[in-house]
């Protein structure tokens, strides 16, 4: 419809996303914190606690992290890697209890809240770097003190990557593909995962038999918000070494996160496929802005796969049927005349 | 008196106000019926879009392009309002999802940036723009002057719509409809009352106001594309479109009229109509009273579910 052919479009997109020289590490740069914050959407969806405050959640694990990484520079390596995630998955955590705990006690609705602090936190990130000389503003190198940036981290701080031939998997790829492994644990073999079911199956039938739901809502929130806080400290650790607002900001990985989620259908290991198709799409997108690609086709190209995917629901669960007129049958003759009196 | 920095900051907070107030009535208006929507963003890019498109192209008198571009953007937004409505109510997809696909769909790297690279009409400045009306000549009054009566249509078209909207949710019967769908659509569907229709319409309008808002953004100078070199790409025009409304750059107290001294910064970093979600955030706070059973927060994401509802009715067991 836009002239472009389609076949050779689709083949330039799949060489972009998979195949060209360093495509494949660009995907999985894009595809680790939408594998993430698809993660953590994906269990709180399926719950039924509409957690869409990732984005904000993942600022705060990304201030939480790039903070651990500045205060705790000197310790080993492993050590201050797994500072980082603890740290980033703090900040989220405490973050999300704020929607949560509204949500449990006084019963407002989580989805206003935890959209709004989004917003609360990237302006407290952009606070940060932006507006004040804070601990995470970097105020000694001469580049910094033209435009604000913030501190970067440590060599050691830089989370380490598995390099098979041209190709760099990141370490927060696989951190997350384990996490994905440990969530289905937890919901499929927990006696935990089993009352989180069947609290997002039915609250009134957790209520009965005696689950605390209020506790339960809680951490399933914080568990989400945790894991939206490693997508933040990935994003310190594996990629940018450094807190950048702006770059956060316009990404908008949280929100895609939920997307992912929702194609996913909630499953925690088919997040870990959709994380990669969304971010080949996108790393294919802006690899191949041009005059004869214009960028739009992205966004438009996974708005229809979410719609079809979405209309495709309804197929699931309802059966379409035909319903054709029954042509009279030949016994009409027999009973109408079995009918009369005889 | 009239050129004080308080006073220009008030007026600017009227006018950047004025999308907010439009996009929060849709969205109580959708809500009211029990549709969460969070596909706003792209609503109104692409009623923006629109808008932007026809009064670039089209040629006439500024009023009949901007009347013009206004009922384009509105088509526009209900356009993408119907396909919401669609996923949301016919085929009861979760509302959240089917509204940030919507975001994704026409959103900044979707539909509506793609239709402004094929219309061509990218990084120019408008050519019709919307001015300040003096209205009953009353603007040189001491400080409610320049705040009240020289503001442009669509910020007297706004406080209109407010009223209009108040009239018909609270003194009508279409709006007494509408309120009942939202609030318990299985009584309302027991009294015979078009769930679907009414959702789907009040979803469409609501959609209208959404693009009105998109619309409002556009017609106004922009400043030139701001190309920042970025790692992921360039910035669309939207981007800088929407930069341009944040943040006045505060005036110099000297005499000039309110209206000049709204020039605005082009080095915001927020990514466009962050105030988006506000709206949503008014359109559903305000009739949120959680604590009522049934109320209509409470209902938002979840579809009428008629026939299981009527089946559990005590009346009927």
């Amino acid at each position: 419809m836009s002239g472009h052919d389609p076949i050779g479009t689709y083949q330039q997109i799949y060489a972009a996303s998979f195949t060209a020289d360093g495509a494949l590490t660009a995907t999985f740069i894009y595809a680790t914190p939408l594998l993430f914050t698809g993660l953590g959407v994906a269990i709180a969806f399926r719950m039924h606690v509409w957690n869409i405050g990732g984005e904000g959640q993942l600022y705060m694990g990304a201030v939480g992290a790039s903070a651990t990484g500045i205060m705790l520079g000197d310790w080993p390596r492993p050590l201050l890697i797994i500072a980082m995630v603890v740290g980033g998955a703090l900040a989220g955590m405490v973050w999300a209890c704020i929607p949560a705990l509204l949500r449990a006690y006084l019963r407002t609705n989580e989805i206003l809240t935890s959209l709004m602090l989004n917003y609360v936190a990237g302006f407290f990130m952009y606070y940060l770097i932006f507006d004040s000389s804070s601990y995470w503003r970097d105020l000694t190198t001469p580049g910094a003190t033209v435009f604000p940036t913030g501190k970067t981290l440590v060599a050691n701080a830089s989370w380490p990557g598995i390099t098979i031939g041209s190709f760099t998997l990141p370490m927060g790829f696989l951190l997350g593909i384990g996490l994905a492994v440990g969530l289905l644990v937890l919901i499929r073999s927990t006696r935990y995962g089993f009352e989180m079911r069947v609290m997002g199956d039915s609250p009134q039938a957790a209520n009965y038999s005696g689950i605390n739901t209020k506790r339960k809502i809680v951490s399933v929130m914080a568990i989400s918000g945790g894991i939206a806080g490693i997508a933040g400290s990935s994003q310190i650790g594996d990629f940018g070494h450094v807190l950048d607002p702006r770059g956060l900001q316009q990404a908008q990985y949280g929100y895609t996160g939920i997307v992912v989620a929702a194609l996913a259908l909630y499953n925690p290991l088919a997040v870990v496929l959709v994380s990669l198709l969304i971010g080949g799409l996108t790393n294919a997108g802006f690899a191949l802005e041009g005059p004869s690609f214009p960028t739009g086709l992205v966004g438009t190209m996974e708005g229809i796969i979410l719609f079809t995917v979405l209309g495709g629901e309804i197929l699931a669960r309802y059966r379409i049927g035909l319903r054709h007129r029954a042509t009279a049958p030949a016994g009409v003759g027999a009973t109408s005349g079995a009918g009369l009196p005889s | 008196m009239n050129s004080n920095i308080v006073l220009a900051v008030l007026v600017s907070a009227i006018a950047f106000g004025t999308p907010l107030v439009l996009a929060g009535l849709g969205e109580l208006l959708a809500e009211r019926s029990g549709v969460l929507n969070l596909g706003v963003e792209g609503m109104m890019l692409m009623g923006a879009v629109s808008a932007f498109c026809v009064s670039q192209k089209m040629h006439g008198s500024t009023a009949v392009v901007l009347l013009l571009a206004v009922l384009a953007a509105l088509v526009a937004g209900a356009a993408m309002a119907l396909i919401h409505a669609f996923l949301s109510i016919t085929i009861r997809v979760n509302q959240i999802v089917s509204g940030l696909a919507i975001t994704i769909f026409a959103g900044i790297i979707g539909l509506s940036s793609y239709l402004g690279q094929v219309w061509n009409i990218g990084g120019l400045a408008g050519r019709h723009q919307f001015n300040g009306i003096d209205l009953f000549g009353l603007q040189n009054l001491p400080i409610v002057g320049p705040l009240i009566f020289n503001q442009d249509a669509f910020v007297y078209a706004s406080w209109v719509l407010v009223l209009v909207v108040f009239y018909y949710l609270y003194r009508t019967r279409p709006g007494l409809y509408l309120r009942a769908v939202g609030e318990n659509p299985s009584a309302a569907d027991a009294m015979g009352i078009n769930v679907t229709a009414y959702r789907y319409s009040a979803h469409t309008r609501r959609r209208s106001a959404r693009r009105a808002r998109g619309c409002l953004l556009h017609p106004r100078p922009r400043p030139h594309l701001d190309r920042r070199p970025h790692r992921r790409g360039r910035l669309d025009r939207h981007r800088s479109g929407h930069l341009r409304v944040l943040a006045p750059r505060p005036a110099r107290a000297r005499g000039l009229p309110v209206r000049h001294l709204l020039r605005p910064r082009t080095d915001t970093p927020d990514s466009p109509d962050h105030r988006a979600p506000l709206g949503v955030l008014f359109g559903a706070a305000v009739p949120d009273d959680g604590h009522r059973a049934g109320s209509s927060v409470d209902k938002l994401g979840q579809p009428s579910r008629r026939d299981a509802d009527i089946a559990r009715h005590p009346l009927h067991a």
